[in-house]
């Protein structure tokens, strides 16, 4: 990488979207704990009435932490680190920094309207898609404006050839937006119906088997395109920048882009598997998922070989840790995932907390990790002070890692047991447990999850309150940091 | 070719697209027609039941139970017949789900009868101790919305073809005309049931939430499409 000290980078849409990070991250994380703790003990559903049962809050925890937490940092970050590899400043274009701008406030408006209107009940019932539509097209515009950020500071660039994170972010941006799109095309009933009921209401445009498959085409890759994607982008521009290491392997990064662009679509159908979709398909999906290993540890081991020779700073630079740790449980994760998508497997783990337990190793340990490792990096260079406390960055290190562990170990005996009662048979052949012994014998493995939603959530109380005095009150610096975030 | 490509973003968007967009044209689109078909005889929600599947998704029972019973011997003995493309073409969105927390649903309507849900609904542990379901006392008095879900069948008819008889068309005028239908299906609910506001209510046309959901649940299962026995 060059120098590039002749360049004043203009960050406040970064720091703007880094306060919503915090901020949505906190909420959502705490209504997880909530919803994590109420699957233990019953009572806690009717805290606030109507709009607090586990059923209603759940969607509200899964959109908040995805479309708020994630989507802030991934904002967030790509206004800091395209500037960078492009080199180019938001400052050199009026219209950028006012798209910049505006892409912000439309999207925390649209944010607040979106909880709104899921905590009243307005809702699609899809999975990670049920916004109404006047939601979704406030989002497609927020889109839309991110897309003419990216592509109008690429316009300007002074760096000719992309950085990987670059392809990262293109591909994050295009998948997003294929994906949302056809998922969420609905018949609003009002118009078609001469103006009889709600205005908010729609009818999907698929049915049954159809919007099943679309909507796990979208389900998945909601998930590749928001999860794996811009956290891959992030990964690669981060670690060598705080490790001052060169990315190992140029090779190994194509392989894993093309690779896990050409073969992350094809997985979705592993959610249907046994379901009423076409078997060819779910073998399809099955076979995919493993080969999508391939990609997913390109990426991972590209990450964990740059950190070659320099391991020592695993234990003296607490980000590096973060970093390191995400990319491994990214690794863990990605192994999982496949693992789950073989089909006599999946007969035992689908519906079961095994898939809970899947969905959070990847993104406590490995999104959420590496979210806060880049804000972090990023605070002494956006607010030009030193990180806060190194000391509680260690302790909230391992708090959270051993809330993410209790947190997979406890959903995978809780799976792997409830899956198991479910088809457990006497000599006669006659169904042993009901259903509701297979219910109240998970009590303990739900308390141990909902005490490391508390360990976690704690941990994230520990990320703000560092960053809040890394923003205000910490040390100043004089110049710019090069590698290592200096931290007290 | 990547070394061109990383300096020219258009192209470099152009060919990330056509790599992802591949696999759901060749996984979603052959069979689209026929997955789409109904089984034979499959009659389409009547408007009180597509009220109901809006109490279902608006207090996401999605979140904890599935509709879709898998060709295992452990799930036939446990819920009957495993499940049909065919019997969810009308289903719009598919509620299949994704997690068991409770039990599946998707053959509720053949074992489990309108005073079992209202015992249920108030309080689950009344029924099945231990269970760890909310109560939905809310739904007794919050009431359903009938009129959206009339502008639904006309929409899916109109739009979709979903062979609903003549008399849901569009206009308000239609819908009041269609109204008591409706309200006359609700009261065959509440006639097995026992809460007397409840009753009250629908008798005065307004339908409860509570109604709306166990027409619903009533529909799961095959009455839909075979004669019950």
């Amino acid at each position: 990488m060059q120098s590039n000290a002749a360049l004043e980078y203009d960050y406040s849409v970064a720091k703007l979207f880094t306060y919503t990070t915090i901020l949505f991250g906190f909420l959502g994380m705490l209504i997880g704990t909530l919803i994590a703790a109420q699957l233990a003990f019953p009572d806690l559903n009717y805290l606030l009435g109507e709009y607090g049962t586990f059923s209603r809050l759940r969607p509200l925890h899964t959109n908040i932490v995805i479309f708020g937490f994630t989507l802030s940092g991934v904002f967030a970050t790509f206004y800091y680190s395209a500037q960078r590899v492009l080199k180019v400043s938001m400052a050199e274009s009026k219209f950028i920094m006012f798209i910049g701008k505006l892409h912000f406030w439309l999207y925390f408006v649209g944010a607040l309207i979106g909880v709104i209107t899921l905590l009243l009940g307005y809702t699609q019932a899809k999975e990670y898609a049920q916004f109404e539509w006047p939601v979704d097209i406030a989002i497609v515009i927020v889109w839309v404006l991110w897309g003419v950020a990216m592509f109008a500071l690429i316009g300007i660039r002074r760096e000719k050839a992309l950085y990987i994170s670059m392809w990262y972010y293109i591909a994050c941006f295009l998948g997003v937006a294929m994906l949302y799109l056809f998922n969420n095309m609905s018949v609003p009933t009002y118009f078609t119906s001469g103006g009889v009921g709600s205005i908010m209401h729609s009818v999907s445009m698929y049915s049954g088997t159809n919007d099943a498959l679309v909507q796990w085409w979208y389900g998945h890759n909601a998930v590749a395109f928001g999860f794996t994607v811009p956290i891959v982008a992030m990964i690669y521009y981060f670690l060598p920048k705080e490790s001052g290491q060169a990315v190992y392997s140029y090779k190994l990064s194509l392989l894993s882009f093309w690779g896990l662009m050409f073969v992350y679509l094809w997985a979705g159908s592993h959610h249907l598997l046994w379901s009423t979709v076409p078997d060819w398909m779910q073998t399809m999906g099955s076979v995919f998922s493993i080969v999508l290993i391939l990609p997913s540890w390109g990426s991972a081991i590209n990450m964990l070989l740059t950190m070659k020779g320099e391991w020592n700073q695993l234990t003296e630079n607490p980000l590096i840790k973060f970093m390191v740790l995400a990319s491994t449980f990214y690794m863990l994760s990605t192994l999982e995932g496949p693992i789950q998508a073989i089909k006599s497997v999946n007969a035992i783990a689908h519906f079961t907390d095994w898939i809970p337990g899947h969905v959070h190793d990847g993104v406590l340990g490995w999104v959420v990790f590496m979210i806060m490792a880049a804000l972090f990096h990023m605070a002494p260079r956006m607010f030009k002070r030193e990180i806060y406390s190194k000391k509680l960055l260690e302790a909230q290190f391992w708090l959270q890692t051993t809330a993410v562990v209790l947190y997979f170990t406890s959903m995978w005996i809780a799976g792997i047991t409830q899956g198991m009662m479910w088809r457990a048979v006497d000599e006669y052949g006659n169904l042993m447990y009901s259903f509701i012994d297979t219910v109240t014998v998970l009590h303990p493995y739900y308390a141990i999850r909902a005490l490391s939603g508390v360990m976690y959530l704690t941990g994230f109380l520990m990320f703000a309150y560092n960053m809040i005095k890394t923003m205000s009150s910490s040390r100043e610096l004089t110049e710019e940091p090069q590698f290592r975030s200096p931290m007290a | 070719m990547f070394h061109w490509l990383e300096k020219n973003p258009f192209f470099f968007a152009v060919g990330v697209f056509l790599v992802i967009a591949f696999a759901g044209l060749i996984e979603i689109l052959p069979n689209f027609a026929e997955a789409s078909r109904p089984v034979a005889g499959l009659r389409p929600y009547t408007v009180l039941e597509l009220a109901g599947k809006e109490v279902y998704k608006k207090d996401q029972c999605i979140a904890c139970h599935s509709q879709l019973i898998r060709p295992f011997k452990a799930e036939t003995d446990r819920y009957g017949q495993y499940s049909l493309s065919g019997e969810y073409a009308y289903d719009r969105p598919f509620l299949w789900g994704s997690k068991r927390t409770g039990p599946d649903l998707h053959r509720v309507g053949n074992y489990r009868t309108t005073d079992w849900h209202e015992n249920h609904m108030w309080d689950p542990t009344s029924v099945v101790p231990g269970s760890i379901m909310p109560a939905y006392k809310h739904h007794f008095t919050n009431i359903a919305d009938i009129e959206t879900a009339y502008a639904e069948a006309v929409t899916v008819k109109n739009v979709f073809k979903t062979p609903y008889g003549d008399d849901i068309k569009a206009g308000k005028e239609a819908w009041e005309a269609y109204k008591p239908t409706v309200l006359a299906e609700a009261s065959k609910i509440t006639a097995h049931m026992k809460n007397k506001d409840v009753k009250d209510m629908v008798a005065a046309g307004k339908v409860p939430e509570v109604v709306a959901l166990i027409a619903y649940l009533n529909s799961l299962g095959t009455s839909r499409y075979k004669a019950k026995k």
